[in-house]
């Protein structure tokens, strides 16, 4: 397979220099996938995605009847990242989960932020997200953001942006850990001898971030991970990392309160849980307090959380930082928590309520990439570029009508890497999810979830609208 | 463990194992058939009988063909227990504990689910190689219980399974026994013919017994048939042989040393166990095979009830929940309902 014909058309590629040459790092990549005979990448890229449906790996395709299961869509050439770009995304994200933790923290409480004028009040109130029956809770340890996955992306000079916060029940760890495995299977001389940091201890890292929120005075804390159950579409990951750190998965009517404890039931009995890594919404945690109609969640979960006798991650309350109206104000969260200016971008963000701002959308809206506040996923956008007249009318009428659910960004032009396109390689744009724990201390997974948008020219690698994924080599130094 | 994932073990391998002996019901009702003298009338509606489900037939199908009750049986979708419902079923439960079990039962229960639904929803012209699929049910039966047995520690989880398994399997050696009485010869004149020979060697082989009946008895008689199905003690689908291991298997979960109970469902096992152990032959001849059977299948469902009760309920049950048997379970030309999940 040669890189003949393979051409940049101006984007910031993540394998080449724009003069062609393999960037640091990936030459011994570049030489192998050079010298490959005709069809031996083709052959081992079958046979990376059948291991990875044989493993299991795949996600079940809602509205299917059938319950069909599929693989992830996944890229065999990796997407390797100098050690000088990792230090500045862990420092980044360091500074960043920090601060929003604070953020949390401080706006469910004495909203410190809105009293020095930083971000006005009725922006948190009218967060869809916002849970005013947090209001004075208490995080353990106080800590609010445990496991978070922030979306990066990379614009044509190669600086990172973030584009989104992830601070509910992020996904797709499972992936970094199963594509690793996959790839080193699939190209071990390279692997070897480029130096890669390593990410299996993930789920070590994660048991102990959640052991760490364990009631005081419990030594050996029970930690399960709750799912919404085998429909959902994230299911193979929450049975993964379940069997990974060795703990129960539980749904909902697993748990039950009694006598003010969470406890599970087993055959022999009932058993108390402490930590609860929970992979449902909080909306769903309990129909006592959040929506009366979930059948997914714990009645009397919320009491036990209030007393301190039963840890959740991530605390219920985080969502409001993942609003993309707060995400607008985050370079000024950031400064105002730790005095520093925020390491890691943010894509520069129109506010529909802001009258300047909006009008300012709606004369450019074939510019820009429109996005609904509350929604992830890739879902409710309007990419301007792309668009038609109809389309764009629509959105006009929709923001008029409801200003605060909407923002608008700069088209950012994604990195590309290479990906094999009937049996060829050809430039697609990708984003990086890495991830991030808060437990003692705050750390970066050396890797992360490189996301591809595999329709060429498409800016969306959400899953959900057709993208797939790629290793991350993160390179030690 | 937890209780659902308990439920679901336990019923995962049960829908296997109830899959493959809707094979073997069909399998031995076909070659019956086939035996048969030529001018005498098919007889497929005492198949369904033995399942203990004929409303449920008879709301769908018009008349008791080949073609219906086949149907029915093996590829209906909307029946719980077809074989495919059951494929269906277990794989679900599978889906929601593969944490819990082996990559390798995992793909093995897929490999058999799509198989199935390949010959169900396939184009493929069933009628024309019927055997042929439930030969395939059967082995992919055998293949999960050796899958299970090779890559699944033998802890709590895998007890569950094997207690599921065999007490279907004693449920459902005594519906294959049973279909010995619903089924008609022709005439009172053939009894101890050549074709009753006939029907019970069918039969025997419908359990895959027998070869092994041949070893230990060599001749067909009734006595020893029944001898052999119920009382063996090393056959391992006798239903003497299979309450023995899912009593091991309930006292390797529970701890509970032999000779003495800690809940309802030691004490009903037990009981039957003990049952089996002293009865003779020539009892069970005197009280009539099909009584007996009759009174043995509701057993199983109530030590069924008493899993449920002891291990799966997620809320207290009242104490009346084990199923007493209604008059239409005595009624004799009724077979004993099956038990399904959630029950």
């Amino acid at each position: 397979m040669r890189f003949d014909g393979y051409s940049l058309d101006g984007f910031f590629d993540e394998l080449f220099e724009p003069d062609g040459t393999p960037r640091a790092g990936g030459e011994l990549l570049v030489e192998l996938l050079s010298r490959l005979p005709e069809g031996e990448l083709l052959r081992r890229q079958a046979a990376a995605e059948q291991a990875l449906l044989q493993l299991g790996i795949t996600f079940t395709v809602t509205g299917d009847d059938e319950g069909t299961e599929r693989i992830f869509p996944f890229d065999v050439i990796p997407r390797i990242l100098s050690a000088a770009d990792f230090a500045t995304i862990e420092r980044g994200l360091r500074q960043r989960i920090f601060a929003l933790n604070e953020f949390v923290n401080d706006i469910y409480h004495d909203q410190k932020i809105v009293a020095d004028g930083v971000i006005p009040e009725f922006v948190i109130r009218s967060a869809a997200s916002y849970l005013p029956e947090i209001v004075g809770l208490e995080a353990p340890r106080d800590i609010w953001c445990h496991i978070s996955g922030t979306d990066l992306v990379r614009d044509s000079d190669g600086t990172f942006y973030v584009l989104e916060d992830n601070l509910r029940t992020p996904s797709g760890v499972s992936y970094v850990l199963e594509n690793r495995h996959v790839l080193k299977r699939t190209f071990p001389q390279v692997f070897t001898a480029t130096n890669v940091r390593p990410v299996d201890d993930y789920p070590n890292r994660l048991l102990e971030t959640l052991q760490h929120l364990a009631p005081d005075g419990v030594h050996s804390p029970t930690v399960v991970v709750l799912t919404p159950g085998r429909y959902n579409s994230a299911y193979f990951e929450h049975s993964f990392l379940a069997r990974q750190m060795g703990v129960e998965l539980v749904e909902g009517r697993d748990l039950v309160v009694i006598d003010g404890w969470v406890c599970m039931r087993t055959t022999k009995g009932l058993e108390r849980v402490h930590v609860i890594y929970r992979r449902l919404n909080a909306e769903f945690l309990d129909p006592l307090v959040f929506r009366p109609d979930s059948v997914l969640g714990v009645p009397g979960l919320m009491d036990a959380y209030r007393a301190g006798r039963v840890a959740l991650a991530n605390a219920p309350g985080t969502g409001v930082a993942d609003d993309k109206v707060i995400y607008a104000y985050v370079p000024e969260i950031v400064k105002y928590y730790t005095g520093q200016v925020a390491t890691l971008p943010n894509v520069e963000t129109f506010v529909c309520w802001e009258d300047d701002q909006r009008s300012y959308v709606l004369s450019h809206l074939e510019e820009l990439v429109v996005k609904v506040a509350n929604e992830s996923g890739g879902y409710g956008m309007l990419v301007g570029p792309h668009s038609t007249q109809a389309e764009r009318e629509e959105f006009a009428r929709r923001i008029d009508a409801d200003p605060r659910n909407y923002i608008a960004q700069p088209t950012v032009a994604l990195s590309r890497a290479p990906v094999i396109v009937d049996g060829k390689l050809e430039g697609r744009h990708v984003d990086l999810r890495p991830f991030v724990l808060y437990g003692e201390d705050i750390t970066v997974l050396p890797g992360g979830l490189t996301r591809v948008a595999l329709k060429k020219g498409s800016l969306v690698v959400n899953s959900s609208q057709g993208g797939g994924s790629k290793d991350t080599w993160v390179l030690a130094n | 463990m937890l209780s659902r994932v308990a439920d679901s073990v336990y019923w995962m391998t049960r829908y296997i194992e109830r899959a493959e002996n809707v094979a073997r019901f069909v399998d031995v009702n076909l070659h019956l058939m086939l035996d048969l003298p030529r001018d005498t009338e098919q007889q497929w509606e005492p198949l369904v009988r033995t399942t203990g489900d004929r409303e449920l037939f008879e709301a769908t199908y018009e008349s008791y063909t080949a073609s219906n009750v086949i149907r029915f049986l093996t590829f209906d979708s909307t029946y719980v227990n077809s074989i495919y419902g059951c494929a269906a079923s277990a794989r679900d439960n599978a889906r929601s504990v593969r944490e819990v079990i082996s990559s390798e039962m995992w793909t093995q229960l897929n490999r058999f689910y799509l198989m199935v639904r390949t010959a169900a929803f396939g184009n493929q012209d069933f009628d024309y190689a019927p055997h042929e699929v439930f030969s395939q049910v059967k082995v992919a039966g055998h293949l999960f219980e050796g899958v299970m047995d090779a890559t699944m520690s033998h802890g709590e989880a895998w007890h569950f399974g094997r207690m599921g398994r065999l007490l279907e399997r004693a449920d459902k050696t005594t519906r294959i026994l049973d279909m010995k009485y619903f089924i008609l010869l022709p005439d009172v004149s053939y009894v101890g013919t050549p074709y009753d020979n006939i029907q019970w060697a069918a039969l025997l082989q419908s359990a895959s017994a027998l070869e092994m009946y041949r070893k230990k008895y060599g001749r067909i008689s009734p006595r020893s048939v029944v001898e052999f199905l119920l009382l063996d003690m090393e056959f391992p689908r006798a239903v003497r042989h299979c309450l023995k291991v899912a009593e091991d298997s309930l006292r390797a979960i529970t701890g509970t040393p032999s000779g003495s109970y800690a809940n309802r469902a030691e004490q009903r096992l037990g009981r039957s166990c003990a049952n089996l152990d002293f009865t003779s032959t020539e009892e069970i001849l005197a009280i009539g095979v099909h009584e007996f059977l009759d009174r043995l299948q509701s057993e199983i469902n109530e030590v069924g009830d008493a899993i449920f009760e002891a291990f799966f309920a997620t809320e207290p049950t009242p104490t009346e929940a084990p199923r007493k048997p209604t008059e239409e379970d005595e009624d004799e030309d009724t077979g004993m309902q099956i038990q399904t999940q959630g029950a």
